[in-house]
């Protein structure tokens, strides 16, 4: 997905820049108002993450600019301000939600997810891989022409299988990447989630293959 | 916030027993001054005319065949029973001899001459006013002294002084009563201003931070100014507050976010199960700190909001959909459901803002402690005793022995210790409900907890 982020930190929006671009996103990065403004012009976003204190103008400036150009880009709004009513405020201003710092990824992805399955319409996300038909925005998996939903641990471990399909993934990344730091799981966990894909995959080419010791990797036979 | 005010004494019943105290002086030296005077021009009246008494019997006295002679003139006597129904007696001396009249009066004072003197003596068990003068008469070349005293008994005088007195009495009792009155509409207007004042400040809403503007008069104007001086200062440190907690989370939790997301950067390219363990550990630590400082700016907001508390419709059934929407994603992360059910629809009079985050608060617990692959349950219903949002988890429940702790502030339940958190939470939700008249009910429900967020009765 193309991202735009508005960020006036620069260690910040370093950081955020590499971790979205680690999902194999492309993301531009904005420090102030004017520079967004000039950014969201000319380029086409899936979404735009906007901080809300910037250094020439305050962040809901945008906001309503951007929405009075009548600019369909859902903006999800990175918040670091605890003042319970500054929450709704930007979503009266046409935010589609707002995070606040810091975040957890799985967390920006799950609303990035939901914005853009609510929006609805834009590029379709559909992934082929062998003869499944994947969308991870829809949740939904077609297999020999049956739709199956897809629990929200399932889809998310199936879109880090697709993301690199025949790459080895250890028990211990994918439990980071599934699982919430503050729950307590042992790397086994994931057997449960990897034991439901194979079961919703059954009778199609692919395979989720377990390498003895290491982990799991993705094939389509 | 408003404490026992110490209130000594009222301005207006100062004034008004001032004013009458004064009045009350007044009116009796009024009084005390008409009787003296009264008795004054009585008195005088009185000796004037027994002194002309007097002075006529003197004149008619003659010598006569070598002896004092009198001729008692009618007038001189019958002129004092003109002036009042008192009783006359008159005594003629001569060189010290009676020559006629009462014999037994009282004799005149000493020092009495030609020009007569007065006294206020007793006869005949009567208060009487006696004049007296002297002259000499030649009785065949001998100086003959003759004294001459008229008295007159004055029980009229002091019936026509009481008369007065009772007059006096009553124009001094009017006078009071006129000065009565008047005090307390002095009193009652004088302090118009000060009530104005007083209604036009507590008539204010909550939020109203404007300055008195007046007019007011120019005794009143240090107070209004001192007020108005405390009101600036009040709204001056109130934005700065509101500035400050929004500026200080800012600065947390920028870097913070910086720290986290480096973290979780790393975590993806480290290999060692002991590196990952410690990183793992370094973001449950930033997870816990971002909470806990978000929850204490929470904190700090709901109780100034709660003290300014203002209350509009509240739709809770919205209210709940909204937030169910919002925190579905975090739940999903979780395979949580969050099933929502709404019976009719509640309204309450109450602070959207706030009463979002105490059922915020109430749905982060349950999102937090649930395990995975459950549900949560929402109901939005109306009561016969007010509106209620009840919250209901398979997380487990509360400890028994620690439901009634456990919405105090930095609470936690002994089973949470694996889990971030601040305590917080619950303790918001619980002042927000109890700033609405409302109350938060926890129980233990089949295989979790349920939180029920009562509303008073509108």
């Amino acid at each position: 997905m193309r991202f735009l982020l508005v960020e006036d930190s620069e260690s910040l929006a370093a950081a955020v820049l590499d971790r979205l671009r680690l999902d194999g996103h492309v993301v531009d990065h904005a420090g102030d108002v004017e520079q967004a403004r000039a950014f969201a012009e000319t380029t086409d976003y899936d979404l735009i993450l906007l901080d809300i204190m910037l250094p020439d103008g305050d962040g809901r400036e945008f906001l309503r600019t951007h929405r009075r150009r009548a600019d369909e880009t859902p903006v999800i709004v990175l918040t670091a301000r605890s003042a319970v009513s500054d929450r709704v405020g930007v979503l009266d201003l046409g935010a589609d939600d707002y995070i606040t710092k810091p975040f957890d990824f799985s967390e920006l992805e799950a609303r990035c997810r939901a914005v853009l399955r609510r929006r609805g319409g834009g590029a379709s996300t559909e992934r082929r891989f062998g003869d499944v038909v994947f969308d991870p925005l829809a949740g939904t998996l077609v297999v020999a022409g049956t739709r199956v939903d897809l629990r929200n641990r399932e889809l998310r471990l199936l879109e880090i299988f697709l993301s690199a399909p025949e790459r080895l993934f250890s028990k211990a990344k994918l439990v980071d990447r599934l699982f919430s730091y503050d729950e307590e799981v042992s790397d086994n966990a994931i057997e449960v989630y990897v034991g439901r894909l194979r079961k919703h995959l059954a009778g199609s080419s692919v395979q989720i293959v377990t390498v003895r010791g290491m982990g799991y990797r993705i094939t389509a036979g | 916030m408003s404490g026992a005010l110490a209130v000594s004494g009222s301005i207006r019943r100062r004034l008004i027993v001032q004013l009458l105290l004064g009045a009350a002086v007044l009116a009796a030296a009024l009084v005390l001054l008409v009787t003296n005077l009264a008795r004054t021009v009585a008195q005088e009246t009185q000796d004037s005319i027994l002194m002309a008494s007097v002075t006529s019997i003197l004149d008619t006295m003659t010598v006569r065949d070598g002896a004092v002679s009198v001729d008692l003139p009618y007038a001189a006597l019958s002129m004092l029973g003109n002036v009042s129904e008192d009783r006359v007696f008159y005594r003629i001396l001569a060189d010290g001899a009676v020559l006629t009249g009462y014999g037994d009066l009282p004799p005149p004072g000493e020092g009495v001459g030609r020009d007569g003197g007065y006294q206020t003596t007793r006869y005949r068990d009567a208060e009487i006013r006696m004049a007296s003068a002297r002259r000499l008469l030649s009785v065949a070349g001998t100086p003959v002294r003759v004294t001459v005293s008229v008295a007159q008994t004055r029980d009229g005088q002091a019936r026509r002084l009481a008369e007065i007195r009772r007059l006096g009495g009553a124009i001094g009792l009017g006078f009071f009563a006129l000065a009565a009155l008047l005090a307390v509409v002095t009193a009652q207007s004088g302090l118009r201003p000060l009530r104005n004042l007083a209604g036009a400040v507590s008539r204010r809403g909550p939020k109203d931070l404007r300055p008195v503007r007046g007019p007011v008069p120019q005794e009143m104007a240090p107070l209004v100014g001192s007020l108005n001086r405390f009101i600036e200062r009040l709204t001056y440190s109130l934005s700065r507050s509101e500035d400050f907690i929004a500026e200080a989370a800012h600065r947390v939790r920028t870097p913070l976010s910086t720290v986290r997301t480096q973290a979780e950067i790393a975590l993806r390219r480290v290999e060692r199960p002991e590196n990952r363990a410690a990183l793992k550990e370094m973001i449950r630590a930033i997870d816990e700190s971002s909470r806990a400082a978000g929850q204490l700016l929470d904190h700090a907001m709901v109780t100034f909001r709660t003290d300014h508390l203002e209350r509009e419709a509240v739709d809770l059934c919205g209210l709940a959909r909204d937030l169910a929407d919002r925190l579905g994603p975090v739940a999903e992360l979780r395979d949580i459901r969050i099933a929502l059910s709404c019976d009719g629809q509640p309204v309450v009079q109450g602070d959207a803002v706030l009463i979002e985050n105490a059922l915020r608060n109430v749905l982060d617990n349950a999102i937090k402690y649930s395990p995975r692959d459950c549900a949560i349950d929402i109901e939005v219903g109306q009561g016969r005793d007010g509106a209620a949002i009840r919250v209901r988890d398979q997380a487990g429940g509360f400890p028994e022995d620690e439901l009634d702790r456990m919405p105090m502030r930095f609470a936690r339940g002994s089973n949470a210790a694996e889990t971030v958190g601040s305590g917080l939470g619950l303790t918001i939700a619980r002042e927000v409900l109890e700033a609405h008249g409302g109350r938060l009910e926890l129980s233990n429900e089949g295989e979790g907890a349920c939180v029920t967020l009562h509303f008073p009765p509108c």
